[in-house]
């Protein structure tokens, strides 16, 4: 069970929804974790959470959108723990518009926080990571990124974005022990999935094999399982999570 | 003054790469004598930057071949 005893994980975007249930995660396979998010005052709910399970909680509030804050965020987190083992890369936002009505600040915004933000994150963690020779990147993705969704230009985009940067992230860390890969959700039942329509709740359920929505914990499982040791021989490969439905 | 850069640099290098800072002399070559790729390249350079407080171009940096370079470079920077 303890498979990740005395590891240390980051996590951004861990207030709630799935960044919140990786932290839980992590934490009951016995990593410290640092929860990183632009609004804290969920934050030490998770903390609480977190530290049930018997382990460390550094709260970290800071935005995955300005390289800065997450060089410092990294600098308290190296502060705190004697290495950075794990970085999940987690905070995402929509704003969804069809194409032809999507403003530019919609567009700049999502792929600004989904796509800038993974970028950010492992720019930073990757020079200690390299110093200790070893680390697990997990980036969060969306099926989305792979086969494309109505209404989400701006954050399909942004997917994909990151499915193509854990690859080239894959390659270029590999020499220093580090594995990057990504978990591409399907719909899974959060505050995100909680804002759509019944009419697109529906068509959505008719594309999963399952007809079911996925939970967070899900999520979180296929985040375990590549910051741990199980996993020591993929990189660059994206594990879908949505019921069957991209295959 | 100078003596001091040559000193810092080389106890970075030695450092990042490993080795004992008496094996290191100005004729030392990166990638010849002490196997660096271009993320060891990379990370010196990042490494030389927040030492020394300065900022080292890409261009620049592909020209540092033997650690001399390197001292050379961060003294005619710092004048
Ligand atoms: N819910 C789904 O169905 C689903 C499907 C596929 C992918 N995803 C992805 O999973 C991830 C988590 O989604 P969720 O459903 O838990 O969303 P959520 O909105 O519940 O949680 C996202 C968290 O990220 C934080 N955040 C937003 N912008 C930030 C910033 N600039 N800096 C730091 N933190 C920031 C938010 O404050 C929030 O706590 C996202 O990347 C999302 O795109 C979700």
């Amino acid at each position: 069970m303890s498979t990740l005893q005395g590891k240390t994980a980051l996590v951004t975007g861990a207030s709630r929804g799935i960044g919140r249930a990786i932290a839980l995660r992590l934490a009951r396979d016995g990593a410290n974790i640092a929860g990183l998010d632009i609004k804290d005052d969920l934050l030490e709910e998770t903390g609480a959470l977190v530290r049930e399970q018997g382990v460390e909680f550094l709260p970290i509030t800071a935005d995955v959108t300005d390289f800065d804050n997450m060089k410092a965020a990294v600098g308290q987190f190296t502060e705190a723990f004697d290495s950075l083992d794990i970085m999940v890369n987690n905070a995402g936002i929509t704003r969804d518009n069809l194409l032809i009505r999507m403003s530019d600040e919609d567009w700049r915004a999502v792929i600004s926080v989904n796509l800038t933000g993974v970028f950010n994150g492992i720019k930073a963690v990757a020079r200690p990571m390299m110093r200790q020779r070893s680390g697990r990147i997990v980036n969060i993705a969306s099926v989305v990124g792979m086969v494309g969704n109505a209404g989400q230009a701006n954050y399909s985009a942004s997917k994909g974005g990151v499915i193509a940067l854990t690859k080239t992230a894959a390659r270029e860390l590999a020499g220093r022990g580090i594995n990057v890969n990504a978990v591409a959700p399907g719909f899974i039942r959060t505050a995100m999935t909680d804002e759509l329509s019944e009419e697109a709740r529906e068509s959505a359920l008719g594309q999963i094999p399952f007809a079911r929505f996925g939970e967070a914990q899900d999520v979180a499982a296929a985040v375990a399982f590549l910051a741990g040791p199980d996993s020591s021989y993929l990189t660059g490969q994206v594990i879908r999570v949505d019921g069957g439905m991209v295959m | 003054m100078a003596s001091d850069v040559r000193e810092r640099v080389i106890s970075l290098i030695a450092e990042r790469m490993d080795v004992d800072p008496d094996q290191i002399t100005d004729d030392t070559h990166f990638v010849n004598d002490l196997q660096s790729d271009s993320l060891d390249m990379a990370e010196l350079v990042i490494d030389l930057e927040e030492e020394f407080d300065l900022s080292i171009s890409d261009e620049e940096a592909q020209k540092i071949e033997t650690v001399g370079q390197a001292i050379k470079h961060i003294e005619e920077s710092q004048q």
